[in-house]
C-alpha cells in the first residue's frame, strides 16, 4: 500500500468497536457521528470559504484565469439558460391564461407574466441550469486535479490553490448569475408573448406596456441581483467539494454529484430566505 | 554510465556543504487514524549533497517528503529549511519558502490542460513576470533540453509517457533555480533502461545545480547511483544511515534483510 494510499484509508478508517457496546449503545454512537459529520462539514466549508475571501482580496490576482472563468460560466451558459428561459416563458404563458381566464382577468396576463419570470422563476431556473452545468463542471476539474496531486503540485509552485482555482470560479459565478437571469429574462418574456400572441392578437409594445406598468426598480432589480448569492453558493459548494474530493475516480464522480445536489439544495434553501429579505427591505 | 568520477565528484560536493543543513527534520511524528507513521524520525541535508530515503512500501517515506515541502502538517517534530522553522507558517509565507525549492511527484502531477510547454512555464508565469514573454519561453526550452524534452515541448500530458511525464515534471521543478530538490520515487513504474536514464539525468542536474535534494525510493541499486548518503526507514523512524557501505556494515536484522532482498 503506498504511502497516499495510507493517508487516505486511514483518515477513512471507523474507530475500533468495543466488544461490550450494546446495541443502543452503537445506534447511538452511529447517529453522534452523523451528526458530528454534519456540523463538521459546515466547519469545513467556512474554513475553506475564509481562505477563498483572503486569497481573494490580496494580490497577486490571478487576472488571466479570472476572465477564462467568466468566459466557462457566462459565455458557455448563455445558451442553455436562454433555451430554459425561453421554455418557462412558454409554460407559464400557457398556464397563466388558462388560469386567468377562468376568473375573467385576460387582461392581468402580461403583468402577470412580466412578474412572474422576473421576480420569481427567472432567477431560480438561472440559478438551478447554471447550478447543473457550472457547479458539476468545476466540481469535476477541481477534483480530477485533487486526485492528480495537481492542485498539490500548484501548491508546491509556491501559487495559492485558492487563489488560482477557487477565488477566480467563485467571483466568476458571482458576477455572471446576474447576467444570465437577465438573459434567461428576456428570453421567457418573448417566447412568452410570442405564446400568447400565437392565440390572441397581442402586439409586443402593448404586452410591454401593459407588464411594465406601474413597475418600479425596486419590483426587479433586487430578484436579479438576489441571483448574485446563489452564484456565491454555486460557487463555494462547488469548489469545496471539489477540492476536497479523496478516493480517485469514485470520489471525482462523487464530487460532481455533490456539487449539483448540495448547491441546488442549498439555493433553493437561501431563495427562501431572500425573497423574504426583499419583501422586507425592498416592499 | 556512472564512473569512479561522477562517485568521486559526489562525495566532493558533499564536502563543500555548509554547516548549518538545508534541510532539518527532528523527532517528526504522524498519525493518520490510529496509523503511526513517523515517530521521532530525524535527519538533515546540506547543500550539494543528496540524501536517499529508503524504506519498505508504507513506511512514510513520501508523508516525509509532503511534511518537508509542507503539503503535510506533522503531529509533532520540527522542519527547519535553511535554518527557518516552518511550523505554523501562512500559505502566503510558505509560498516564499517553496519558491526556492522543486518536488517531482511520483506521478509527476503535471496539469493536464496544458502543453508539456506550458507546464513547465507555469512556474515563470507566476514568479518571473520580470522577464519578457521571450525570455521565459527561452528558459522553457532550455529547462526541457536539459531534460531532453524539448522536442515535446507543444504536446500535451496524455500524449507522452511516463516516463516522459517525469521529465518534464523534474523540468518544471527546476524552472525556478530551487536550492530544494524533493523527489518522490522518480523511477517508480519505469523500466530499467528509462530508470537509468532518470538516474544520470538527476546525476547531471545534481552537478550542475548543486541542490540539497531528498530522494525517496525502494529503488536500492537507483539510491546507490545517484545518493551521497542513505536512510533506511523501518517503523516510523530511521534505523540505518550513512554511505551504503557502511549500511552494509550494519547488524540490524531489517537492514541485512532489506539489502538482501533489494
Amino acid at each position: 500500500m503506498s504511502d497516499s494510499e495510507i493517508n487516505t484509508a486511514a483518515n477513512f478508517a471507523p474507530p475500533p468497536t468495543e466488544q461490550s457496546d450494546t446495541p443502543v449503545l452503537s445506534a447511538v454512537d452511529g447517529v453522534m457521528g452523523l451528526v458530528g459529520g454534519f456540523f463538521g462539514w459546515f466547519g469545513n466549508l467556512g474554513i475553506f470559504s475564509w481562505r477563498a475571501l483572503k486569497a481573494a482580496v490580496t494580490p497577486p490576482y490571478e487576472w488571466s484565469e479570472f476572465v477564462r472563468q467568466l468566459d466557462e460560466v457566462g459565455s458557455k451558459s448563455f445558451p442553455l439558460v436562454v433555451l430554459a428561459g425561453a421554455a418557462i416563458g412558454v409554460i407559464i404563458s400557457l398556464e397563466a391564461r388558462y388560469s386567468l381566464s377562468r376568473f375573467g382577468a385576460k387582461s392581468m396576463f402580461p403583468a402577470t407574466l412580466v412578474y412572474s419570470v422576473i421576480q420569481v422563476m427567472g432567477p431560480i431556473i438561472t440559478g438551478l441550469v447554471v447550478c447543473g452545468r457550472v457547479g458539476a463542471g468545476i466540481g469535476a476539474e477541481l477534483a480530477s486535479m485533487k486526485v492528480s496531486e495537481q492542485i498539490d503540485a500548484i501548491e508546491v509552485s509556491a501559487v495559492n490553490p485558492y487563489r488560482l482555482l477557487a477565488a477566480t470560479r467563485i467571483l466568476a459565478c458571482i458576477l455572471m448569475l446576474p447576467l444570465l437571469t437577465v438573459a434567461a429574462d428576456a428570453s421567457g418574456l418573448l417566447t412568452g408573448w410570442f405564446a400568447q400572441a400565437m392565440v390572441e392578437p397581442l402586439s409586443f409594445h402593448q404586452f410591454i406596456s401593459s407588464g411594465f406598468s406601474g413597475a418600479t426598480f425596486n419590483a426587479f432589480l433586487p430578484p436579479t441581483f438576489k441571483t448574485m448569492v446563489y452564484g456565491l453558493i454555486i460557487g463555494v459548494v462547488a469548489c469545496y467539494t471539489g477540492m476536497s474530493t479523496r478516493g480517485g475516480a469514485e470520489g471525482v464522480g462523487r464530487a460532481a454529484t455533490n456539487s449539483v445536489v448540495l448547491g441546488s439544495l442549498f439555493l433553493i434553501l437561501a431563495d427562501v430566505v431572500l425573497v423574504k429579505f426583499i419583501l422586507v427591505v425592498f416592499p | 554510465m556512472i564512473t569512479t568520477l561522477d562517485v568521486a565528484m559526489k562525495q566532493t560536493e558533499a564536502d563543500k556543504g555548509h554547516a548549518v543543513p538545508v534541510v532539518a527534520v527532528e523527532k517528526l511524528e504522524k498519525t493518520f487514524g490510529t496509523l503511526r507513521v513517523l515517530d521521532g524520525l530525524t535527519l538533515s541535508v546540506n547543500r550539494g549533497e543528496t540524501l536517499a530515503v529508503l524504506g519498505r512500501s508504507g513506511t512514510g517515506k513520501s508523508v516525509l517528503l509532503r511534511i518537508v515541502i509542507g503539503l503535510e502538517t506533522p503531529d509533532s517534530g520540527s522542519v527547519r529549511l535553511q535554518g527557518q522553522d516552518i511550523a505554523g507558517l501562512g500559505m502566503d509565507q510558505m509560498s516564499a519558502i517553496r519558491m526556492k525549492m522543486g518536488f517531482l511527484f511520483q506521478h509527476a502531477a503535471l496539469y493536464d490542460s496544458l502543453t508539456v510547454g506550458e507546464n513547465v512555464a507555469f512556474p515563470l508565469e507566476h514568479h518571473r513576470r520580470d522577464l519578457s514573454r521571450n525570455d521565459r519561453a527561452d528558459r522553457v526550452r532550455q529547462l526541457l533540453a536539459e531534460v531532453g524534452m524539448e522536442r515535446a515541448i507543444d504536446k500535451m500530458p496524455s500524449d507522452i509517457s511516463g516516463g516522459m511525464q517525469k521529465r518534464v515534471g523534474l523540468a518544471r521543478a527546476l524552472a525556478l533555480d530551487p536550492e530544494i530538490l524533493l523527489l518522490d520515487e522518480p523511477t517508480a513504474g519505469l523500466d530499467p533502461i528509462s530508470s537509468g536514464e532518470i538516474d544520470e539525468l538527476i546525476l547531471k542536474l545534481q552537478r550542475e545545480h548543486h541542490m540539497a535534494s531528498i530522494v525517496v525510493t525502494h529503488d536500492l541499486h537507483s539510491a546507490r547511483t545517484i545518493a551521497n548518503r542513505l536512510a533506511l526507514l523501518d517503523k516510523g523512524k530511521v534505523v540505518a544511515e550513512g554511505e551504503f557501505e557502511d549500511l552494509q556494515q550494519s547488524d540490524i536484522a531489517f537492514v541485512k534483510e532489506f539489502l538482501k532482498q533489494s
